[in-house]
């Protein structure tokens, strides 16, 4: 009886689906392996990273673009990379939405959802701030205006100033 | 045969458990497009509100009761 419990809890414990979520520490996917499409992924080897997911139909996520144009603007001459992520499942409400809104920064779609299903991002929009060994320096969920906007510059003013 | 049963029990007891415990289930903040529609919204057709509102009235006797803020005795 009791290595049928036992045999019970394992198949419980194997069951259970694990999350890999990507987190402040980790190492985050290679961009140019994910599949993006809409645009040139540029160099980003040895570069500080920001990676934005963000969706046509998520308003705080249209409400954040013009603050993070400016943070691409800014920080892109002292090179820091900005890409925007569309997690639309839609192609053409990506197309559309690009067309329309035309994003200040490099916005690429994720196709298949490959790249935001191996990052599991807790909220839309989250924005990820990789340092130029690759790990997650700084994860912030959602668009929170001025707040967010600081809390991003301060992140990269720390980042830029570390040894590369 | 007595401990077959328990075991087949078990087994049906830990597939429905573990099918509970994984979050495959949950929408993830990435798949909420359906989610955040404008035909989700309850408030989207003013003529479909009102009547709702009116039933809502006629049956609660709650004017107003819904979404709004305030003392939320319910008096006429």
């Amino acid at each position: 009886m009791r290595s049928i419990f036992f045999f019970a809890l394992v198949l419980t414990l194997t069951a259970t689906v694990v999350r890999a979520e990507i987190k402040v520490g980790d190492v985050f996917p290679a961009l140019a392996s994910a599949g993006l499409a809409g645009g040139t992924m540029p160099a980003t080897e040895g570069k500080i990273l920001v990676v934005d997911f963000w969706a046509s139909w998520c308003a705080p996520c249209k409400a954040s673009f013009p603050a993070l144009g400016k943070i691409n603007s800014d920080y892109a001459p002292r090179g820091v990379v900005l890409v925007g992520v569309s997690v639309d499942e839609k192609a053409s409400a990506y197309a559309a939405f690009v067309k329309k809104q035309a994003p200040p920064f490099l916005a690429l779609h994720d196709v298949a959802q490959h790249l935001v299903r191996s990052v599991v991002v807790p909220a839309m929009p989250s924005t990820y701030v990789v340092g130029r060994d690759g790990k997650v320096r700084y994860l912030h969920a959602g668009y929170h205006g001025t707040t967010t906007d600081q809390l991003l510059r301060a992140e990269l003013e720390l980042l830029l100033t570390e040894k590369s | 045969m007595h401990s077959r049963l328990i075991l087949a029990s078990l087994l049906a007891a830990t597939a429905l458990v573990s099918g509970c415990a994984t979050t495959t289930a949950l929408v993830q903040p990435w798949e909420r497009a359906t989610l955040a529609d404008y035909t989700m919204r309850p408030d989207r057709d003013p003529l479909a509100l009102a009547l709702a509102e009116h039933v809502y009235f006629s049956r609660e006797s709650a004017a107003g009761g819904r979404g709004v803020g305030g003392s939320g005795c319910g008096c006429n």
